[in-house]
């Protein structure tokens, strides 16, 4: 199976605010806050490590959750925000100019 | 040899004078009385504000709303009754526009916006008072409560405006100016200025009390709330950290009200 590499978009403005990382697309001026699992996802967006390795490596290993259900949910959550372009999503590894706004 | 406008005014707003040049002398003394209260001195060198007057009154744009886009580094401005132009390195403009107050009152508001965006600051719809040499924000969309509170203040409060708070950023932290844009009360704010104790965000409700409000949430608000024209990346970015910073200084609560004077207990 492909891999899928997530990278942050810099077409975002983003900040940790009260323990919570909040997130408004540049684009759409769309809003986000994040939670504790997805913000630990959003951190770990560099382009390079595969999405696999960022759910077993972090989110599994720093919560009790199970490897599918964590999986499922990453995937989720990618989607919704790459939707929004506020994550820039492939099956490659992703460069820093591949992450602009269009 | 090359003659500039023969009339001057300094509209000073937030401490921040444009010298509107006009060659009209009916609009001049229209923009004196409009924004009496507010017209300051002239700096060394201003920020400048060029007006055509356009007569007789015609719809000078195609387009009736208010579109406001960036092209080339200088900010385009257009609705059906004016069309104008800032240059925020030069801090010049253009305005081409129909004999009345509202054109000017908008593009003020415009450039005032995109200034505060580059400085830190913003303009919010939200009335605000001064108490006890604190300033108080109260923010909401129309209906929310702006012009009531407004109405019931107290006379020790001091009135900045009922519709459209001025925020500044300085060294200290944040301070809200008065401005002349008003609302429903059809009253001019106070041109003063103090720092920001609280931002409450109205609701109408049975009985008076403050909640707080959790960051996210006050975040969602006060960025629903900031006077923002352009559909600008950069743009959105700047005003997106200029609400961060500003609720890492000033706290947020919700203020839920019944309208009679005594809610201005707790707004001390």
């Amino acid at each position: 199976m492909a891999e899928t590499y997530i990278a942050r978009s810099t077409a975002i403005a983003a900040r940790m605010l009260g323990g919570e990382m909040m997130i408004m697309s540049a684009v759409d001026s769309t809003f986000f806050t994040l939670n504790e699992v997805a913000t630990l996802i959003w951190q770990s967006a560099d382009g390079r490590t595969p999405l696999s390795e960022i759910v077993e490596q972090k989110i599994c290993q720093e919560y009790e959750i199970e490897p599918e259900v964590a999986h499922r949910d990453a995937e989720e959550f990618v989607s919704a925000l790459s939707q929004h372009r506020i994550l820039v999503v492939s099956d490659q590894p992703i460069s820093d100019s591949s992450t602009g706004a269009q | 040899m090359e003659y500039g406008p023969q009339h001057e005014v300094a509209v000073e707003i937030g401490g921040m004078p444009i010298v509107v040049r006009t060659d009209d002398a009916e609009f001049r003394a229209l923009l004196e009385k409009r924004y009496a209260g507010f017209l300051g001195a002239s700096a060394n060198d201003p920020l400048a504000l060029d007006v055509d007057i356009i007569r007789p009154d015609r719809q000078i744009c195609e387009e009736e709303e208010l579109e406001v886009w960036s092209e080339g580094g200088t900010w385009r401005l257009e609705r059906g009754d004016f069309r104008a132009e800032w240059d925020p390195q030069a801090g010049r403009g253009r305005l081409a526009q129909d004999f009345s107050p509202y054109a000017i009152d908008c593009v003020l508001r415009i450039v005032h916006s995109l200034i505060q965006a580059q400085a830190g600051g913003f303009l919010l719809h939200s009335a605000s008072a001064i108490r006890n040499g604190k300033a108080f924000l109260f923010s909401g969309i129309s209906g929310a409560g702006k012009t009531t509170i407004s109405s019931l203040m107290p006379k020790d409060a001091v009135l900045l405006t009922d519709e459209i708070s001025y925020v500044r950023r300085d060294r200290e932290g944040y301070r809200a100016c008065g401005t002349p844009f008003a609302g429903e009360l059809a009253r001019l704010g106070e041109n003063a200025c103090a720092p920001i104790t609280r931002l409450f965000f109205l609701a109408k409700g049975p009985e008076n009390r403050i909640d707080p409000v959790e960051t996210p949430e006050a975040l969602r608000m006060l960025l629903r709330n900031i006077l923002f024209f352009a559909d600008d990346p950069e743009l959105v970015k700047m005003v997106f950290r200029s609400a961060c910073d500003f609720l890492a200084r000033v706290p947020a609560f919700r203020l839920t009200f019944f309208p009679d004077s005594r809610v201005w207990d707790l707004i001390q």
